[in-house]
């Protein structure tokens, strides 16, 4: 059982996720390739030749793969499917972008965001927000996955594998890059981080999560966002925690201001210890938390800092 | 130029659903039912380009029974000119939806196709993607602006470091992020006028292809429910409770 998998990286930095989705690639198989494709990526294939449990390293190191369109990165992984019955990637905005062009290419449909597997073709996944979990087999000859790495635990990083350099690039030339704007942050990636604080719409405004940020600061936390908070404008989608943001499961996430809507939920239920910080006692967010307190959070936060 | 806008219809996102009893399927019996969040973003910026002079028109278009034509009468009373309805009984997998889709763009020969992202029951965000694949289309997924710029459309999309601008040869397909725009309120009138607007029925079967299923729902199951835990009085016994308790700060 030959399995694919893609790395996620910056051209930098190989992503913690995709030491998950290689955990959920040895649950179905032992024989693992890790593709990198990218620009001047040196430094990703280095760590993606650590990973345990992958025997071999693509990469596909070229200027049309720099930003990783998925025009282009999507017939690169096409290209290669030949040799794979699995093909998989992180479900972050890379993975989730590119993947269903391939699966689409190979004629075969994606199975989306799994959080366990069952077998070689059955999977398991969240649906309606994770308000239902569905088992799904897939009945193609080809299995095109993205995992949702919330699901599974990292592999060490002690590993060797062979680096093969991949000569061909396809540039489809449709499609190019224009500008990025990236969020300059000193905090861990909301993804990795070990603590996550969110803001919700009781935030009031932006400015007020000015609040969240000593805490942050002592506990090493990523800042997250309520859905309510990032439609509010108070801050930016990308901090956004929930069924169409981000899927966090920290060891330790705080909820200041957030009511708890379903949608929110769905982004860090799996999380092992939940906080919760509101001034509304039946506030649903409290069905969830561990530990509960019902105080105005400009009391909360700055009282919260002082003290950790 | 002719702007395409695939929907959905899909339980009210203001409902928690129910797992059926025998674990078969999620239980939409009596369940209020609307258009999908997203492609209802979408239908907004397809009425947005028509207003700034941009699209000249812009279609609707549904895959379902019946009953997704009132999501489609919802459609075109945002805004949209004329509306598809693709008939067919089954619920089908992503990449049939693109396969019916691709049919409607090669006779319709859009010029922009805008999708939602995700729809909010299956949570795929696969199908926009799949258009694109399989009508060569350049894609700009998670998009929080779209502009049309002579031959080009740039898209500023939603990822995970924050924003991504793309320029993409047209035609091209897009699918919408939450950010991308707020969309307005149907009026009286415009709901009176749309019950008048085309709505085409077209039968799935007839288009030719094999509609197979490629996925087999095993079981359905609720989620592992979180015990709620205890209510704090003070900010020192949360701190205490995290520290030697929970463990999860030092």
């Amino acid at each position: 059982m030959s399995i694919l998998v893609f790395a996620e990286h910056d051209n930098s930095t190989l992503k913690a996720e995709t030491l998950k989705t290689v955990a959920a690639a040895q649950a179905i198989g032992s024989d693992i390739t890790l593709l990198v494709a990218g620009y001047n990526c040196q430094s990703v294939v280095d760590a993606a030749a650590q990973v345990n449990g992958v025997s071999k390293v693509l990469v596909a190191d070229n200027s049309v793969y720099e930003h990783q369109l998925a025009e282009n990165v999507s017939l690169l992984v096409v290209e290669l499917a030949a040799d794979f019955e699995h093909i998989i990637a992180t479900a972050l905005t890379t993975g989730k972008n590119f993947m269903p062009r391939v699966a689409a290419l190979l004629d075969v449909t994606q199975i989306s965001d799994i959080i366990a597997v069952e077998s070689s073709d059955t999977f398991v996944r969240p649906i309606y927000a994770g308000n239902a979990i569905a088992t799904v087999q897939s009945l193609d000859s080809k299995k095109v996955i993205t995992v949702r790495s919330t699901g599974f635990d990292a592999v060490a990083t002690d590993g060797n594998a062979e680096i093969i350099v991949l000569s061909s690039a396809t540039d489809a030339g449709n499609s190019s890059h224009v500008s990025d704007e990236l969020t300059v942050s000193e905090r861990p990636d909301l993804g990795a981080a070990g603590v996550v604080i969110s803001g919700g719409r009781g935030m009031q405004n932006g400015d007020n999560f000015k609040l969240l940020e000593g805490i942050a600061d002592k506990l090493g936390a990523a800042i997250g966002a309520s859905r309510a908070a990032v439609d509010a404008g108070f801050v930016p989608n990308d901090m956004q925690v929930g069924q169409t943001g981000k899927i966090v499961a920290p060891d330790l996430y705080i909820a200041v201001g957030i009511s708890g809507a379903i949608q929110h939920l769905a982004g860090m239920k799996d999380s092992k210890v939940i906080v919760a910080i509101n001034k509304d006692p039946e506030a649903p967010i409290f069905q969830v938390a561990d530990y509960g307190i019902v105080a105005d959070l400009f009391d909360a936060l700055p009282e919260l800092e002082s003290k950790l | 130029m002719k702007v395409l806008v695939p929907i959905k219809r899909v339980i009210d996102y203001n409902v928690k659903v129910r797992v059926k009893p025998d674990n078969s399927n999620v239980d939409l019996a009596n369940t209020k039912m609307a258009i999908n969040p997203f492609c209802e973003i979408a239908v907004e910026e397809a009425v947005r380009l028509k207003e700034a002079g941009i699209a000249t028109e812009v279609i609707a278009v549904s895959i379902g029974d019946k009953s997704c034509q009132e999501q489609l009468r919802t459609a075109l009373a945002l805004g949209a000119d004329r509306a598809i309805q693709i008939e067919t009984s089954e619920n089908l997998d992503s990449l049939n939806i693109a396969k019916l889709l691709q049919k409607i763009v090669e006779e319709e020969q859009p010029q922009l196709v805008i999708l939602g992202k995700q729809a909010i029951d299956s949570d795929n965000n696969q199908t926009g993607q799949m258009l694109g694949a399989l009508t060569g289309m350049p894609q700009g997924t998670f998009a929080s602006e779209v502009k049309v710029e002579g031959e080009k459309v740039h898209v500023t999309r939603e990822v995970d470091g924050g924003l991504q601008t793309l320029a993409l040869n047209l035609p091209a397909i897009v699918t919408t992020d939450l950010r991308l725009n707020e969309p307005r309120y149907a009026s009286l009138p415009n709901i009176m006028k749309a019950k008048r607007k085309p709505l085409d029925v077209k039968n799935a079967a007839d288009f030719g292809i094999d509609l197979a299923p490629r996925t087999k729902l095993l079981k359905v199951t609720p989620p592992a429910t979180r015990q709620a835990g205890i209510i704090v009085e003070t900010i020192d016994e949360l701190v205490e409770k995290l520290r030697n308790e929970a463990k999860v700060i030092s």
